[in-house]
């Protein structure tokens, strides 16, 4: 029970300490912030891996694989979007030619 | 050092990128780089992952993870890369309904190892809250998604008792969930995998295309929830930290989302909002005068101005004009006047949405100003110019209590000494109200599709 008073501890904390830190965020990237906040719950993919590498019956190991193909999906695709629109935001640039660029590897 | 320890090590550093990567995105400047941060810190507990232990041995199928990575990037990666902006809720939407169901297919798999060796019922217990959680949140995405990608209706699909059909289904669920934690029993457990899924469809069917930016956001909480309930069960403070972080900012998200439509979270959710079109011009709409202009009238008028205040809205991206209005707003600036996007919360189809498809035609973000900000320029400015925005300025929302946008914060385009508005027709917006501010003697409508308007004045701007 000790563990569990533990993990709730940690909870607890990061939900004020995020909140503090999200209510910071402008509006101006609430898009960015929800898909890259979408990434980090790809996070999931660390359960999905052990869930697999743990794997003793056939069913578990299909719903495993399942589920590490679904997380990195999850995982890649957040960031990977996250940055291509954060590349976009761009300050004023004087009177530098504006190209449009396409995203670069992230 | 214990391999133990090093791993978890490098499990606090990856939380502590995520904690950076969204500290980051307090302001534009160092945002892309936080994210990097971020997806490093990733990469790093995915790494250290490979080297866990797991029931007293190394990972085994190291194989198959990998390949199953392997498929989950390469469809990521180009999908990520080529969706277009516009299309970005939807692809949100699925990001985080795979999200979901991966949570939920960890939970099963957890479920069905460890039921031979009798876990503690806690364990059990968050065991199944992440299965109920992330189902509904995959098949809330699913039909989100649908919605979006206009696959489906956008209005709301209602009929009779269903919310008395929805609580049922909830009520169902929680019983459910009490049985299996006595019974331990498997076959339940696919019952309630099933009914998860009813009830994630059943949650987002009365809620209208307009709405569906909220109901996003709470998807993205949810997802975020059922990942540190994981991390209850795999004893991972990593899991707890990410979902939790997730679970508070999509729930500040949906909060901020609620409060700038003007209405209650439950009313989103649970009024099936646009359902009925109002009916509009009910004061007799149709026999009211409109003053209309040319291009030409406007394109002066915006050349002799000081200030000038764009108000952008969804309809401008889908007549894709953003470059356009960019090149306008250029050229008046070249020539000294002041210009400014004033941005309302929810214009686009997600939180934000609006100031991503104008960074991506190149307008520099200083020029992206929040709506108290624009309310405060507007009083001086010239011209209030609105493109593809309609409910958003509506002053309905201020002075008729009988409106259903009654409420709604709004940008007071009618404060500048001039308001034009480019608009397609006649028709009202999304919501199906008409719009008092089309009548103010100050408005001048040019009609026509706003990227052959704005081309126009470019043209004229540029003579003039």
């Amino acid at each position: 029970m000790n563990v569990l008073l533990q993990y709730a501890t940690v909870l607890i904390l990061t939900a004020f300490v995020g909140t503090e830190i999200i209510a910071k965020v402008p509006s101006i990237l609430h898009t960015p912030l929800m898909s890259g906040s979408n990434a980090i719950h790809g996070v999931i993919l660390v359960g999905a891996m052990l869930v697999l590498g743990s794997a003793t019956t056939n069913l578990e190991e299909v719903l495993g694989f399942l589920a590490v193909i679904l997380a990195t999906l999850n995982v890649v695709g957040g960031f990977v979007v996250t940055d291509r629109m954060l590349e976009m935001f761009k300050p004023r640039q004087p009177k530098a030619p504006t190209t449009k660029s396409d995203g670069d590897t992230p | 050092m214990s391999r133990e320890t090093l791993i978890d090590l490098l499990y606090l550093f990856s939380a502590t990128t995520f904690l950076v990567a969204l500290k980051g995105l307090g302001s534009p400047k160092h945002a892309r780089r936080g994210n990097l941060i971020a997806a490093f810190g990733m990469l790093v507990a995915i790494v250290a992952t490979f080297f866990k232990y797991v029931d007293g041995h190394s990972l085994h199928h190291v194989g198959l993870i990998l390949l199953a990575m392997f498929i989950g990037a390469i469809i990521a990666v180009p999908t990520a890369r080529f969706v277009e902006m516009t299309a970005m809720p939807q692809l949100v939407a699925i990001f985080n309904g795979v999200g979901g169901g991966a949570e939920s297919l960890v939970s099963i798999t957890e479920f069905v190892h460890i039921k031979s060796s009798h876990p503690a019922t806690y364990v059990t217990l968050e065991v199944l809250l992440g299965v109920l959680i992330g189902t509904v949140s995959f098949a809330g995405s699913a039909i989100a998604f649908a919605k979006l990608q206009e696959l489906m209706t956008g209005r709301p699909i209602t009929y009779p008792g269903q919310q008395i059909i929805n609580a049922v289904f909830g009520l169902i669920a929680v019983a459910l969930i009490i049985t299996i934690l006595v019974s331990g029993s498997t076959p339940l457990l696919w019952t309630l995998l099933a009914l998860s899924f009813v009830l994630g469809v059943a949650f987002v069917l009365p809620i209208g295309g307009a709405d569906v930016p909220v109901l996003i956001s709470l998807l993205n909480s949810f997802t975020g929830l059922a990942v540190a309930a994981s991390g209850f069960t795999l004893g991972s403070n990593l899991l707890i930290i990410a979902g939790t972080l997730v679970g508070a900012s999509g729930i500040l998200l949906t909060r901020l989302m609620s409060k700038a439509m003007g209405r209650s979270l439950s009313n989103v959710l649970f009024s099936a909002f646009g359902s009925v079109i109002t009916a509009s011009g009910a004061d007799g709409g149709e026999a009211r005068s409109v003053r209309s202009g040319t291009p030409e009238d406007i394109g002066v008028l915006l050349s002799f101005a000081s200030k000038v205040v764009l108000i952008p809205g969804y309809g401008l991206a889908v007549s894709q004009a953003q470059q356009v209005l960019r090149e306008l707003a250029e050229l008046l600036e070249a020539k000294g006047v002041e210009v400014f996007y004033a941005i309302h919360p929810v214009a686009g189809r997600m939180p934000g949405h609006m100031n991503v498809l104008l960074a991506e035609a190149n307008v520099p973000y200083e020029d992206l100003i929040e709506m108290d900000e624009a309310n405060s320029e507007l009083q001086t400015a010239d011209v209030a110019m609105v493109v593809g925005a309609n409910d958003t300025v509506n002053p309905a929302a201020t002075n008729d209590p009988s409106s259903p946008i009654y409420g709604m914060p709004i940008i007071h385009a009618d404060l500048a000494e001039n308001v034009v508005f480019l608009k397609r027709s006649m028709r009202p917006g999304f919501a199906g109200i008409d719009n008092e501010l089309l009548y103010n003697p100050k408005t001048i409508l040019v009609f026509g599709d706003a990227k052959d308007t704005l081309t126009k004045l470019v043209a004229v701007v540029k003579s003039s």
